[in-house]
């Protein structure tokens, strides 16, 4: 058996939960920001991940990682972020940036995960004490400073928000962007079966821990084509119909557990 | 009518978390546990504070107080799922954010809320936060409220449905309308900016000014900046800041407010006031004895707690000076030198009848709980005071609206 997700797009989220997804995902392109919309449907939701896609160009990153983490404690664990690096003129413009070269869009992204992923595990699991006797609420020697210099910033830390429920958020983006081996899970959008199963040894070489095929068209999803090719599938349905047509064709699914990472075994 | 808001700082030494029932305050079923109690209240509002640098004490993270957040705007998205009248106001800088970025997700808050999204707005020049950010220390301290009014300017624009460009010393910004919103803006800002600023824009002044007198003064003072703006003299709801304490005598009310100012003036945490003063390591001295009896170190005060009021950051060799012709303990000199002006403290009726007075001559239009004991404070307020409050008629008995906006009676 295959995981599964879904870009949820206009879908009812309790219906994709009832359907046994493991996660879906919730592309920045809506009138409601994908963070907040992705913190109000935790409180909706009792299973399904929660993967907003967050851009690193266009954002700060310490406060993008601190939307993640107190997303993954406002849904107790279910926490995902798609890594988005939009890269256009019309974007920058709202921040005031500039575009970035190739190597340095990819260097970007590499610098807001690693800051990210330091800032989650910024605070150790055990740093709130509260020990009465002595009159500290933390161990100060266990919330660090992380002290990141990258490309074009650099961020002292600790995150202000404590250590989330999963650790670290389960990080999810293409295999295009050139950061595969930082990513939990790799997202390939092939044309073929053939390009497919080259591109997923590729990741899997390059270090992802799971790979999902992204397969845009519902009817062209075939899982039993799909197994020992790839962990896992994406889908991208635009209605119920299309849903419960992918339901039909998915048959059984795995097991959804209290946490993302637990559910992707990740 | 007045309007009741709690003010959730989530930092600081107000929380008192030796207590045995302490909820863990960062837990997202404690938010919602408050949420629910405000909203059985009729609260108009739960109000979360933000702070973007965990507090140091001589660069060591401050380990004495509560610390540890969650983003607010995703903790009050959360929270509006489970809720369906309480306001949700979200404390955000606008040194260190992208207008167009903040203006997207706090419109999108009033979307998912159904109209009931805050917007705090607060201003930083610290360049020791700005460590946290793509550009620390950008802003001169000069030109901060500069920086923020612009910045409040865009979002209003952005919000209204029009594309908004402009680009000068504080604000470069080329963006397309968000979603229709509009979130109510608070303003806490006590300098004459601070206060231009809220007769400029805010709907809500969270004030410092809780005395009587000083509330009174800060009334005038905010309503004659409204009318060089063209706005009336009711445009602005005045929410200043208080603490509440509460007992079934004066007797039993006056020795929980002792017991709660020395459990959040705990001998560490004088000796840590005082050290930032000192600049040198005094945890060898004894809370309840004497001063310390060496000289501070020379220079500036540590910027990094955030937690000393602006009016303590001056003045250093005088202040030392004044603090030892007092002659008290370590603990007992800071309980003298930092009082507080905004508890209230008595039966849930003398309460009631203190804030009859600030009702009818509009010093105020309600207040911002601080809470000190969590769970407590908040259960306390509305079992006890809002009946009190309701007896009087200067309370709600049911919301009559689902907006923030209508919860705090503006146009």
């Amino acid at each position: 058996m295959i995981h599964t997700a879904l870009e949820l797009g206009s879908l009812d989220v309790t219906a994709v939960e009832a359907a046994g997804f493991a996660f879906v995902t919730i592309a920045n392109d809506g009138p409601v920001e994908a963070g907040v919309l992705a913190a109000h449907l935790s409180r909706r939701t009792q299973r399904i991940g929660l993967a907003p896609e967050l851009h690193v160009t266009v954002t700060e990153p310490f406060h993008l990682a601190t939307q993640l983490a107190s997303l993954d404690h406002a849904s107790l664990g279910r926490a995902g972020w798609v890594v988005g690096a939009v890269n256009t003129v019309p974007a920058y413009a709202a921040v005031g940036g500039t575009l970035l070269a190739e190597a340095d869009l990819r260097r970007e992204v590499e610098d807001v995960i690693d800051v990210a992923r330091a800032l989650w595990t910024s605070w150790e699991p055990d740093a709130v004490i509260r020990d009465v006797e002595s009159g500290r609420f933390l161990d100060a020697d266990r919330v660090h400073h992380v002290n990141f210099v990258g490309a074009r910033f650099s961020v002292v830390g600790p995150l202000i928000t404590p250590r989330p429920p999963q650790g670290e958020v389960v990080v999810i983006g293409a295999d295009t962007l050139g950061v595969t081996s930082r990513l939990d899970v790799a997202l390939i959008d092939a044309p073929s079966l053939d390009e497919l199963s080259s591109r997923a040894a590729v990741a899997r070489e390059a270090g992802a821990s799971l790979v999902f095929a992204d397969v845009r068209d519902p009817g062209a999803l075939r899982p039993d084509e799909l197994e020992g090719v790839v962990d896992g599938v994406r889908l991208h349905p635009s209605s119920s119909d299309d849903l419960a047509a992918a339901v039909e064709a998915l048959g059984p699914l795995p097991p959804v557990a209290a946490t993302l990472r637990e559910t992707l075994g990740v | 009518m007045l309007h009741l808001g709690l003010f959730f700082t989530g930092v600081g030494p107000q929380l008192i978390w030796t207590a045995p029932n302490f909820a863990p305050h960062t837990h997202i079923d404690t938010f919602v546990a408050t949420a629910r109690t405000l909203e059985r209240g009729l609260f108009d509002a739960f109000f979360l504070g933000e702070g973007l640098r965990v507090r140091e004490n001589r660069g060591r993270v401050y380990d004495l107080d509560v610390a540890g957040r969650p983003d607010a705007i995703t903790q009050l998205a959360a929270l509006a799922a489970e809720t369906t009248h309480l306001g949700l106001v979200a404390t955000q800088n606008t040194t260190y954010n992208y207008p167009a970025d903040l203006a997207r997700r706090l419109a999108s808050l009033d979307v998912v809320s159904g109209g009931r999204a805050g917007w705090n707005i607060v201003t930083t020049d610290n360049a020791w936060t700005g460590e946290n950010f793509r550009n620390g220390g950008w802003l001169p301290h000069s030109l901060r409220y500069s920086r923020a009014n612009e910045f409040v300017t865009a979002a209003k624009a952005l919000w209204s449905g029009s594309s908004y460009s402009l680009h000068n010393e504080v604000i470069d910004i080329d963006a397309p309308p968000t979603v229709a919103a509009r979130p109510m803006l608070f303003q806490a800002g006590d300098s004459p900016g601070g206060r231009d600023l809220a007769a400029r824009h805010a709907d809500v002044v969270f004030s410092a000014n809780t005395d009587y007198d000083k509330a009174v003064a800060y009334a005038a003072d905010l309503r004659a900046r409204l009318a060089g703006y063209g706005r009336s003299p009711d445009s602005v709801r005045i929410l200043p800041g208080a603490m509440v304490v509460l007992g079934d005598t004066p007797a039993a009310a006056a020795d929980k407010a002792e017991w709660i100012r020395r459990e959040q003036t705990t001998g560490s945490r004088a000796i840590a006031f005082l050290e930032q003063y000192w600049g040198k390591d005094l945890s060898g001295y004894d809370p309840d004895g004497p001063l310390p009896d060496i000289e501070p170190a020379e220079g500036e005060l540590d910027p990094s707690r955030g937690t000393i009021p602006i009016e303590f950051r001056t003045g250093k060799a005088e202040r030392i000076a004044a603090w030892r012709e007092l002659g008290l303990s370590i603990r007992d000199t800071v309980i003298q030198v930092t009082p507080q002006h905004n508890a209230f403290v008595g039966t849930p009726g003398q309460i009631a009848d203190e804030w009859t007075r600030y009702h009818d001559s509009h010093a105020v239009d309600g207040f911002n709980i601080l809470p000190q004991e969590l769970p407590g404070t908040i259960e306390d307020i509305v079992d006890k005071l809002v009946p009190e409050l309701q007896e009087r008629g200067l309370y709600r008995t049911a919301y009559t609206g689902t907006t923030l906006r209508e919860h705090l009676e503006l146009p």
